[in-house]
């Protein structure tokens, strides 16, 4: 389990509104490079790399070379619970269960 | 957590149970999946999402994924007993090969008691599942990742 200690600068370098939404469209959209982290954004290159190295240090996003390009990606592991997302599956096994009861009780 | 484990039990006979979960075109119509053939242990099976047919609210929801493809790979059927499939977690944005990646154990345990059946649903290996596909997961859910950068947001915010 982890504490706050470990948390802490998780939350600190997600305490920006660009930082979050690099780290949501990192989500979304799965592992990308820099160019198109900036496209349709009006933050240019050099800020998003800023904050792309000031979320690698707080240890959500990572990054590897594929040829020229760096591709940035999302530490999962640092920002969803394991228990998070099987909550999420665990509630829509319910969903499943009413679903069968509805056909085999009706 | 590797697993989910789910015990209910329906106000039904065992083999109205049973049918419900063995026969493909039953268990299509609850779940919503229009199967291509029956369940047969050890075999392949694959289908198309379709809405529910028991909850309308429900098949409103599934409609976006309507018409998706899917493979599950049956592994038991033994009668009145147990149902168990392989597949694919979070398998539901469209052009994407899921055919090499990890699958999860599903299965559908049953038992008669008193007043009507006993239904074990247990799901395991998410241990397996890639920590990129769990993110997706909340993408693919409202509530889910949109949910937990809210909560982020409403931290920093204090």
């Amino acid at each position: 389990m982890r504490g706050p200690e470990q948390s802490a600068p998780v939350f600190a370098a997600l305490g920006d509104p660009t930082r979050l939404r690099i780290v949501a469209r990192l989500c979304a959209d799965g592992p990308q490079s820099i160019v198109r982290l900036t496209h349709g954004t009006r933050v240019t290159r050099q800020a998003i790399t800023k904050h792309l190295h000031a979320l690698a240090e707080a240890g959500v996003v990572r990054s590897r070379r594929d040829g020229r390009e760096r591709i940035w990606e999302v530490q999962s592991s640092r920002l969803v619970d394991a228990s998070h997302y099987l909550e999420q599956i665990s509630s829509q096994w319910d969903q499943v269960i009413e679903r069968l009861r509805k056909f085999v009780e009706e | 957590m590797d697993r989910i484990e789910k015990t209910v039990v329906l106000r039904a006979p065992l083999d109205r149970v049973w049918n419900a979960i063995a026969d493909s075109k039953q268990f299509g119509a609850w779940f919503g999946v229009a199967f291509d053939g029956p369940f047969v242990a050890g075999k392949r099976i694959t289908g198309k999402i379709v809405p529910t047919q028991v909850d309308a609210e429900v098949a409103k929801s599934q409609q976006q994924y309507n018409g998706l493809p899917i493979e599950w790979l049956i592994e038991r059927v033994e009668p009145k007993r147990l149902m168990s499939f392989r597949w694919h977690p979070f398998a539901v944005e469209k052009n994407v090969d899921y055919s090499s990646e990890p699958t999860t154990l599903v299965e559908f345990a049953l038992a008669e008691v008193d007043g009507g059946t006993r239904l074990t649903i247990t799901e395991s290996g998410f241990d397996r599942i890639p920590l990129e596909r769990r993110a997706k997961a909340f993408t693919a859910n409202e509530g889910g990742w949109a949910k937990q950068l809210e909560l982020i947001a409403a931290y920093l915010a204090r």
